[in-house]
C-alpha cells in the first residue's frame, strides 16, 4: 500500500532554523510542511510591506530554501509553507531567484495560493452585510474598523492540493490552516474526494498533531519529562499516511525525543475546544473517535477517525491596533526579597498616581512567587533567595505608557535595597496589535492558485 | 477516604484561544479516568482557579483518550497580545490544575503514594 511521509519542520515563526534542514537530510520524507504564521504575524507583515513593497512575507523561508534546495530537488521532496504572508508574489519572486541562482531553472515549479487577503475589500464586504463580528465577544467589526491593520481568510487544504496537482515542488500560501498544510498532500496523493469526511478528518487530525513541531515528539512534554532522551537533538514529527485514513506519527531514527501514546495525547488536547467539533474549511473532525496504539518504538498509530461535513463559513483573522503597553522588571535579593519587591511595587504605584497617570490596567507579578499559578502558588518561603518584580501597564495613550517606563529605573537608587537586574535599560513601549476572530461565508472569497517557473 | 493531588493521577497540557485557556487533563492509567470524571467537575475546576478564571468553566469528556478538556473563559487578562501576564497563553495552567486535591479511597491512595 502506498505510504506518504509528511514532516513538519516549523511550529511557529521563530521555531528552530535547523529542524527543517535535519528533516530533509536525516531520513526519507516526501513532503516538508512549515508553519510561519501566528495570529498577529499578518499585521507585522502588513507594516513591513507598507515600508517596502518587496517585503511582507517570511524571509526565513527563503533562507531555508537556499540551504535545502539541492536536497529537495535530488530527493524529490515537496515543500509546503504558509510563508507568503501578505505578499505571496514577492515571496515567490525571491524563491524563483534562489532556484535560478542555484541552477535549478526549469526543474522547480513554485505554486502560490493567494486570495486570502481581504484587507482591500473590507468595506465592501461589510457593506454587503458581512458583519465580521468577533467570535468571542459578538461585537461587529465596524466598532474597530478604523483601527484594523490586516484581514485574512483561513483557506483549507483544497487549493494547496490543487497547486500540488499542477506539479508544484514548492507551494507557498498566505493565510491557510496549519492542519491544511498536512492534509493537502494526502488529498493530492490519495485522490480523496471533497465529501470523504472521515478521511479528511483523519488528515486534519494528523495535521493538528504535527503542526506544533516537536510538541508531539517529546518537546514541552510533562509526562516523564526527565527521562525523554536527547532533547538537544529532538526529532521533528513525521506523519506516515495511507490512503485508507489510518496513519502513524513518528520521527527520524537516531533523533532525540519520544513518540508515545502519552506524548501524542498531550498534543491532541493542546488548544482544544469542543473535542467533537474541530472545525476547519475542509471538514469537522471528531477527536472522540480517535483510536491510538503504540505500534513500535517512537511510532503511534491513529485509526477510526470520523468526520462530518464542512460548514459554509471560512474563519477570518483580523488584527487591529489596541493601544500600548510596557512591561518592566527588577530583581530583589535576600533577605526579605518578596517584602522588598512588594514595597517597591507600592512605591511605584504611588508615584504613578501622583503623576496623575491613568492606565487601563497595571498588573504586578512576583516572579519566583506567584507569576504562573497566582493564588494557587501557596505561601512563599520566608527565606527566598530572590524575587523578580514584574510590572506591566496598558493604555490607549502612548505618552502615558512612555512615562511609566521612566519611573521604573529610578527605583534602583530611590527605592528598597538589594535590587538589580536593570541592565537592559528602560522597558520598551509596544503597540498592541490584537486579534479579532470572525467568520465569513465561503461564497464571498475564492482562493487563487497559480504556478510559476524560474 | 484520602486526599490526593491530581499530579499523581493525570498529566496535562494547556493552551489558549483569545482570553480563554484550555486545559487537557489526561489519566495516567485507564482506571483513573472514571475517578477524574467523577471528581474533577467544571464547578470544582472553577473553584480551584478562583482569582485566575473570571468566566465560566466548560468541561468536555474524551473517553477514548482517557482525557477531560476544560475551557476556562476570561482567564488570560484579555489574552494574546493584550494580556500583561507572564503566562499570557496559559501554558502553565496545566500544572496549576494538577495541584488540585481530590478524595479517593485509602487503598488506591496507598497504592499510588506507597506507605
Amino acid at each position: 500500500m502506498k505510504k506518504v511521509r509528511i514532516a513538519n519542520g516549523q511550529g511557529f515563526w521563530g521555531d528552530s532554523l535547523e529542524a527543517p534542514v535535519e528533516l530533509v537530510r536525516r531520513g526519507p520524507i516526501h513532503y516538508l510542511t512549515l508553519d510561519y504564521l501566528a495570529e498577529v504575524t499578518m499585521s507585522i507583515m502588513q507594516k513591513q510591506r507598507a515600508r517596502d513593497p518587496r517585503a511582507g512575507y517570511a524571509r526565513d523561508f527563503v533562507g531555508l530554501i537556499e540551504r535545502v534546495l539541492p536536497d529537495v530537488v535530488e530527493k524529490e521532496i515537496t515543500v509546503i509553507a504558509n510563508a507568503g504572508g501578505v505578499n505571496c508574489d514577492a515571496c515567490r519572486d525571491a524563491l524563483l531567484g534562489v532556484v535560478k541562482r542555484q541552477g535549478y531553472g526549469g526543474r522547480v515549479k513554485v505554486g502560490v495560493v493567494a486570495g486570502d487577503d481581504i484587507m482591500d475589500r473590507l468595506d465592501r464586504l461589510i457593506e454587503r452585510g458581512n458583519t465580521l463580528e468577533n467570535m468571542d465577544t459578538g461585537q461587529p467589526l465596524a466598532e474597530v474598523r478604523s483601527r484594523v491593520q490586516s484581514a485574512n481568510v483561513y483557506f483549507g487544504a483544497r487549493p494547496v492540493a490543487e497547486a500540488l496537482g499542477k506539479g508544484a515542488r514548492i507551494v507557498i500560501t498566505g493565510r491557510c490552516t496549519d492542519s491544511g498544510l498536512t492534509l493537502a498532500p494526502m488529498i493530492h496523493e490519495f485522490n480523496w474526494p471533497a465529501d470523504a469526511w472521515d478521511l479528511l478528518a483523519a488528515g486534519t487530525i494528523a495535521g493538528h498533531t504535527i503542526e506544533c513541531g516537536a510538541q508531539c515528539t517529546g518537546g514541552n512534554c510533562l509526562i516523564d519529562w526527565e527521562t525523554i532522551p536527547n532533547l538537544a537533538d529532538i526529532g521533528y514529527p513525521i506523519v506516515e499516511a495511507g490512503p485508507e485514513g489510518s496513519f502513524v506519527i513518528t520521527k527520524h531514527e537516531g533523533t532525540g525525543g519520544r513518540v508515545t501514546v502519552a506524548s501524542i495525547k498531550e498534543q491532541l488536547v493542546y488548544e482544544m475546544g469542543d473535542p467533537r467539533e474541530y472545525i476547519t474549511p475542509d471538514c469537522i473532525a471528531d477527536f472522540t473517535t480517535i483510536k491510538l496504539e503504540q505500534e513500535g518504538p517512537d511510532r503511534v498509530r491513529f485509526s477510526g477517525v470520523k468526520g462530518r461535513p464542512a460548514t459554509a463559513m471560512y474563519k477570518v483573522s483580523v488584527s487591529y491596533s489596541a493601544g500600548f503597553k510596557a512591561i518592566g522588571s527588577l530583581v530583589y535579593a535576600w533577605p526579605d526579597a518578596y517584602k522588598k519587591a512588594r514595597a517597591a511595587d507600592g512605591v511605584l504605584r504611588e508615584r504613578l498616581e501622583r503623576l496623575g497617570l491613568k492606565f487601563d490596567e497595571v498588573l504586578t507579578e512576583f516572579v519566583g512567587v506567584d507569576a504562573c499559578h497566582g493564588p494557587l502558588s501557596g505561601e512563599p518561603s520566608p527565606d527566598l533567595a530572590e524575587v523578580a518584580l514584574r510590572i506591566g501597564v496598558r493604555s490607549d495613550d502612548k505618552a502615558t505608557v512612555e512615562r511609566f517606563t521612566r519611573e521604573m529605573a529610578p527605583l534602583v537608587l530611590n527605592g528598597p535595597p538589594t535590587v538589580t537586574g536593570f541592565a537592559g535599560g528602560r522597558p520598551k513601549v509596544e503597540e498592541i496589535v490584537a486579534y479579532w476572530p470572525a467568520l465569513i461565508n465561503k461564497s464571498e472569497v475564492a482562493p487563487q492558485v497559480s504556478i510559476s517557473e524560474a | 477516604m484520602a486526599k490526593i493531588k491530581l499530579i499523581h493521577l493525570a498529566h496535562a497540557r494547556s493552551g489558549d484561544k483569545g482570553d480563554t485557556a484550555n486545559v487537557g487533563l489526561i489519566a495516567l492509567e485507564p482506571s483513573f479516568y472514571p475517578i477524574l470524571v467523577e471528581n474533577v467537575t467544571a464547578a470544582r475546576v472553577k473553584e480551584h482557579f478562583r482569582g485566575i478564571c473570571f468566566g465560566d468553566v466548560e468541561r468536555f469528556e474524551i473517553p477514548n483518550l482517557g482525557a477531560l478538556n476544560f475551557l476556562l473563559h476570561k482567564s488570560l487578562d484579555g489574552g494574546g497580545t493584550i494580556s500583561l501576564k507572564t503566562d499570557a497563553q496559559g501554558k502553565t495552567y496545566s500544572s496549576a490544575l494538577l495541584r488540585m486535591e481530590i478524595d479517593v479511597d485509602d487503598r488506591l491512595s496507598k497504592e499510588i503514594l506507597g506507605g
